[in-house]
């Protein structure tokens, strides 16, 4: 997390990182964080088996040493630990790429819009207007829907698609405010078009508020992932997702419950985690709310 | 009031008709049609029963038939589902996922209110410190982690509510279902109240309140509460479609005959009438509450005019 905390007008950031430091949560929750993203990184690494290998002798078997299977197997016989980690990769990494998408869309409508304002703002806003009004999870379900099924880029797109209003709002109301400054004008006269001023002008003055809002943005996303998952709209077999492992798991608890408790946890460890992560950042940069 | 109510519940008409417009284009760029997934069908076969529910007719004359058709109340036939009218299946389910999402709602008031009210008034107390941490978990739950983990302990460890299944509504199977609904409204609830009621307790009318000799719990009951509940009350709509995201989750997790489950298995299925159908009954629901709850927070502040 080092670099939401790089300074980037010294005096602000200086604050919030010292604001930041002084809480424990924030230590903690940045640690299990941390600890998640090793896990998920060389997790799979250490245990003998794949996340798509069916170990025939151990169906359904509860946690044990023997065999390696730390964590148990599902129905098929497949490692849990080693698919847990595995969907845990594939959430971070979906969640990732679809606040991704959504920042650079919602950066580039926000600025488009609160630069050029007038009619050009009007209409774009209240498209954005229109869209927050819609309830997203349709939205989300009918364009999970419209690919083919289990396709991961058309997933993030999706989940993408509708991450991005809150983001254009937040960036248009920074570019209405920064279009009177004197910089931007002296720009205007240099006879800089206004493509240019947007890219080098108008985007590295809000990156701030961007890059804090990206990171309430990313648990979002990867709820959203596990969310479509879940309904079995999202990651397909054999691959897993946390969402689609909870899934399975609730249909098995009544025999197999390691495979609900294992996956549901490290989900809620990971957006637990998140959400005291963001409510710190929250707090560290307006020091009025205790 | 009660014209400003209309004139609201007109405007709802053309941003009830955006959302079915878009969704009924957006829905038909998808490949394959309802009839794809049958591999047995000889194409003849397959081509009369397209032309039997319209579907070989040019996009926008169907487009027209169906909003022609909606303005009747008519949501057409499911194509999934022989022999049943969307409007059937909406008639079966709704009255399931409204009893779900109604009383969520009304727990996350009976239960996050007093919360939020019991924390402000002990501010950086244990009890406080405990409602906060407590509320910060229950918002970052998703309904599909808590509900199964609450039917594990609950329903299998413990034994003493059912794990899933309706049973035309008995009160022990709602218990669950409800509570995993309302888990992080009540959070978001009490959270409200707390930041409000601490601000409003500081104010001073309370102050004059209390210097006229009123007892606490008169100053905090008529003088603070009232406003300090209008942040809730903004909060309804939200929590509202909340509500009707949610079902959708808690449906699938508990095996609910409600609407919810229309709502994905026609999207699989692309069974088009369905999913616009459901679409137009959730849009509807979210812009009323959203509507009540503007009415609301009118009769709670009276500062707010209805021009």
């Amino acid at each position: 997390m080092s670099e939401v905390a790089t300074p980037i007008e010294s005096g602000l950031w200086t604050d919030v990182w010292q604001r930041l430091r002084r809480r424990r949560s924030v230590h903690a929750a940045a640690g299990v964080l941390a600890l998640l993203v090793f896990l998920a990184w060389i997790g799979p690494a250490l245990s003998p088996h794949a996340y798509d290998a069916l170990d025939w002798e151990r169906m359904g078997a509860p946690p044990q040493l023997e065999a390696a299977h730390w964590l148990g197997t599902d129905r098929l016989g497949r490692d849990l630990f080693v698919r847990t980690l595995h969907a845990l990769r594939l959430s971070l990494l979906i969640g990732l790429l679809a606040a991704l998408v959504s920042v650079l869309i919602g950066i580039t409508w926000g600025a488009v819009a609160g630069y050029f304002g007038g009619r050009v703002d009007a209409v774009m806003m209240r498209t954005v207007d229109v869209l927050y009004s819609l309830p997203y999870v349709f939205i989300v379900i009918v364009l999970a829907s419209l690919f083919e099924r289990g396709s991961l880029a058309a997933l993030f797109l999706a989940i993408g698609a509708v991450g991005w209003l809150t983001m254009a709002r937040i960036v248009r109301g920074q570019t209405l405010a920064l279009r009177r400054r004197e910089f931007i004008e002296a720009a205007i006269a240099c006879g800089a078009g206004s493509g240019s001023i947007l890219v080098r002008h108008v985007v590295p003055n809000v990156i701030g508020p961007v890059v804090v809002y990206a990171t309430l943005t990313v648990p979002q996303m990867i709820l959203f992932e596990s969310f479509l998952s879940f309904l079995g709209l999202g990651v397909q077999e054999p691959l897993a997702s946390l969402g689609s492992l909870i899934n399975d798991g609730a249909r098995e608890m009544e025999s197999a419950p390691w495979l609900l408790v294992f996956p549901a946890g490290v989900l809620m460890l990971l957006l637990v985690s998140f959400s005291v992560l963001g409510d710190g950042l929250r707090d560290a940069l307006d020091p009025r709310a205790e | 009031m009660f014209r400003y109510a209309v004139r609201r519940c007109v405007g709802m008409l053309p941003t009830l008709f955006v959302i079915v417009t878009l969704a009924f284009f957006v829905i038909r760029l998808a490949p394959g049609g309802p009839f794809d997934e049958e591999q047995t069908l000889p194409p003849e076969v397959k081509a009369n029963l397209e032309a039997a529910y319209g579907l070989d007719r040019p996009l926008h004359e169907q487009y027209l038939r169906y909003v022609a058709g909606l303005l009747r109340g008519d949501f057409g036939p499911s194509f999934r589902m022989r022999d049943v009218g969307v409007s059937e299946l909406i008639a079966r389910g709704l009255p399931v996922s409204l009893t779900l999402g109604v009383s969520a709602l009304l727990l996350a008031l009976l239960v996050g209110i007093p919360l939020g009210v019991l924390a402000a008034l002990r501010e950086r107390s244990i009890t406080d410190h405990g409602v906060t941490l407590l509320s910060s978990l229950a918002i970052a739950l998703p309904a599909f982690v808590s509900g199964p983990l609450l039917a594990l302990v609950f329903g299998l460890y413990l034994d003493v509510l059912p794990v899933a299944g309706w049973e035309s509504g008995q009160p022990r199977y709602l218990v669950l279902p409800v509570v995993t609904l309302a888990l992080p409204m009540i959070a978001y609830v009490a959270r409200l109240t707390r930041g409000s009621l601490i601000e409003v307790m500081r104010a001073s009318f309370v102050r004059t309140a209390r210097a006229k000799g009123i007892p606490e719990s008169q100053v905090i009951r008529r003088h603070a509460l009232r406003p300090a509940l209008l942040p809730v009350v903004s909060y309804l709509g939200p929590a509202a479609a909340f509500a009707v995201t949610g079902s959708l989750v808690v449906e699938t997790v508990f095996g609910l005959p409600g609407t919810g489950r229309y709502l994905v298995q026609g999207a699989i299925n692309r069974d088009y009438t369905l999913v616009m159908g459901m679409i137009v009954v959730y849009g509807s629901l979210t812009l009323l509450c959203n509507l009540l709850a503007d009415l609301i927070y009118g009769w709670l502040d009276p500062r707010v005019r209805y021009e």
